[in-house]
């Protein structure tokens, strides 16, 4: 049998995060009443002239330049026709042949593998509106629309078609979804449809160099739809040409329940958007002075940020990708650093606890209520020998649940370890009185008997012993 | 001269719906403007460069501040249906 390879390209819209819509000064905020945030310009309405909101000029050059994009110097819009009850003037303002940007890249890793991904051109233009159906599209008697998204801003980014497999477009769009973070410029929110992707897929032969046809597939909602619709779509034009049958060009839908692609094929020739240019607007000329205005307001990206971090900290590659996966995450990060200079055990328990309370919880960096010093103060209480490891992440969950101080959520639940040799000497000889067979095992020589005795007297304390003292006195008792 | 067939090309990517006779009626009355508009086609426009827009203007922007929205009535004015305060369609396949 053949080997194939795929070929996958991206397209990817990202909502730009202004107060106001790209041609309109209609209101973005998200979650309004339905058509409360429309003006005559964006309902289409005859006669009224759109005017380009210089904001979504800017933000769409930031976003280009933290891809390494070439920023136009001249630049302007295009109507895109087409006929759908979301988009009111029948066509769509966007940007065909002289976008704002081009000719970008940004590099992923897979498997230990670096990688450079093309990124062809980034665009601007507004967003549509939104149907709500009653059940599923098929099914629904009728639909209704909200006209408050319309005319949002929108940057659509086009990649190379540079990617070989699902996992290589999950770490593009994985880097992109970070780049556009770290800019500021959108929450790039899959879930919230701040940011969405496409793909155009197709296979050929391994080695062969022309392309074979492609679809392009739509209603990716996760990184996991993603990969899955891509995985499925690879396979489905393999079968197809192992059969000797052809792919169809076409446009197919994810269904995520069902987990395949559909046809939506449509006898309308939607694609037909005979683009021309927008009479109503006038074009751009973007200054060499504007661009290098907008580039000294670029943050560190994630790259460079990661390589700090491996580099100043000392941290492993691998900690340092996930700590400056998002900005927020990386902030949080150095600033428990700047407060606790100890920074591996830091990016332990931002990797290790937080992250397994944030995805249990569902909850956001920006949402968490430990603040840095909470996290700092708790470790100096493990420094000090306060509090014991196994008592430190009761006080984390704790800190994380209430938000509370760590010295408070020892003081009140009296979790403070147990130091006092005294104390724990007691608790000793009441182990060793009551687990004969175990300190006979001991005794014969098997050290992990020794360990099950260091846990009774955890338990008999609550997890509060101070586990070195226990220890060693265990070990004095036993005469070993 | 254009044919028929991308006058009903055309007509349907409008949603327009033409009797036999409006279709030619329009066949001969679009291939009259291309023609027309062909003669452009005779200039010599070696060495002017490709024009984007007609008006010497360029980068006229707007600040970022909300401004008024239309009321909710008025929105849905012009609606052919509506359910509360959203526009009713049929449904799209
Ligand atoms: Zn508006």
């Amino acid at each position: 049998m053949a080997q194939y390879e795929a070929v996958i390209g991206l397209e990817v819209h990202v909502e730009l995060k202004t107060g106001t819509k790209i041609f309109c000064p209609s209101s973005t905020e998200f979650g309004a009443a339905p058509n409360h945030h429309v003006c005559p310009v964006c309902l289409g309405l005859p006669g009224v002239l759109p005017v380009i909101n210089r904001k979504v000029v800017e933000y769409a050059i930031k976003a280009a330049l933290a891809l390494n994009c070439r920023i136009a110097p001249y630049s302007k819009f295009d109507r895109k026709n087409y006929y759908y009850p979301d988009l009111p003037k029948n066509y769509q303002i966007s940007q065909y042949d002289l976008p704002i940007a081009a000719n970008g890249y940004l590099e992923i890793e897979v498997n230990g593998r670096a990688k450079r991904i093309g990124i062809t051109r980034v665009h601007m233009e507004e967003d549509a509106g939104k149907l709500v159906h009653q059940g599923s599209i098929s099914t629904t008697p009728y639909s209704l629309v909200d006209y408050n998204r319309t005319g949002v801003p929108l940057i659509e980014i086009v990649s190379e078609p540079d990617m070989r497999t699902p996992e290589e477009a999950a770490a593009y769009l994985e880097k992109l979804k970070a780049i556009i973070q770290y800019t500021g410029v959108s929450d790039c929110k899959m879930q919230e449809g701040s940011l969405r992707c496409d793909a155009n897929v197709s296979v050929r032969p391994a080695g062969q160099t022309g392309l074979g046809t492609k679809t392009e597939i739509k209603n990716m909602n996760s990184f996991k739809a993603l990969q899955r619709a891509l995985q499925y779509e690879i396979e489905r034009q393999i079968d197809l040409l192992e059969q000797g049958e052809q792919v169809v060009q076409e446009t197919r839908t994810w269904d995520e329940d069902r987990g395949v692609t559909l046809s939506l094929r449509s006898k309308e020739e939607a694609h037909d958007y005979r683009y021309f240019p927008e009479p109503d607007l006038v074009p751009m000329v973007i200054s060499e002075e504007w661009v290098n205005e907008i580039r000294s307001t670029l943050p560190e990206l994630p790259d460079r940020r990661k390589q700090r971090f491996v580099r100043d900290y000392g941290l492993p590659a691998y900690d340092a990708a996930v700590l400056t996966s998002t900005r927020e995450l990386a902030d949080y990060f150095e600033r428990c650093v700047e407060l606790y200079n100890h920074p591996k055990t830091v990016s332990n328990w931002v990797m290790g606890d937080l992250s397994r309370m944030m995805n249990a919880t569902g909850t956001e960096i920006g949402d968490v209520c430990i603040r840095p010093e909470q996290l700092a103060g708790m470790l100096q209480l493990l420094d000090k020998g306060t509090i014991s490891g196994k008592i430190a992440k009761t006080v984390f969950e704790e800190m994380f649940r209430t938000g509370k101080d760590p010295e408070a959520i020892v003081k009140e639940k009296g979790l403070v370890q147990i130091s006092d040799q005294a104390v724990i000497e007691k608790v000793v000889e009441e182990v060793i009185a009551n687990n004969t067979k175990s300190v006979e095992d001991y005794l014969s020589g098997k050290e992990r008997a020794l360990g099950f005795l260091v846990g009774q007297v955890m338990k008999a304390t609550k997890g509060k012993a101070n586990p070195g003292l226990v220890n060693k006195l265990l070990r004095e008792k036993l005469g070993k | 001269m254009i044919s028929i067939k991308e006058v009903e090309h055309v007509a349907l990517l409008a949603r327009l719906e033409l009797s036999e006779e409006e279709k030619e009626v329009y066949t001969k009355q679009l291939s009259d403007i291309l023609e027309h508009a062909r003669k452009l086609q005779d200039l010599d426009t070696e060495g002017v460069p490709p024009t984007a827009h007609v008006l010497p203007l360029q980068n006229v922007f707007r600040e970022d501040r909300v401004g008024e929205h239309l009321d909710i009535e008025d929105v849905l004015s012009n609606a052919p249906e509506r359910e509360g305060d959203f526009f009713k369609v049929p449904r799209i396949v």
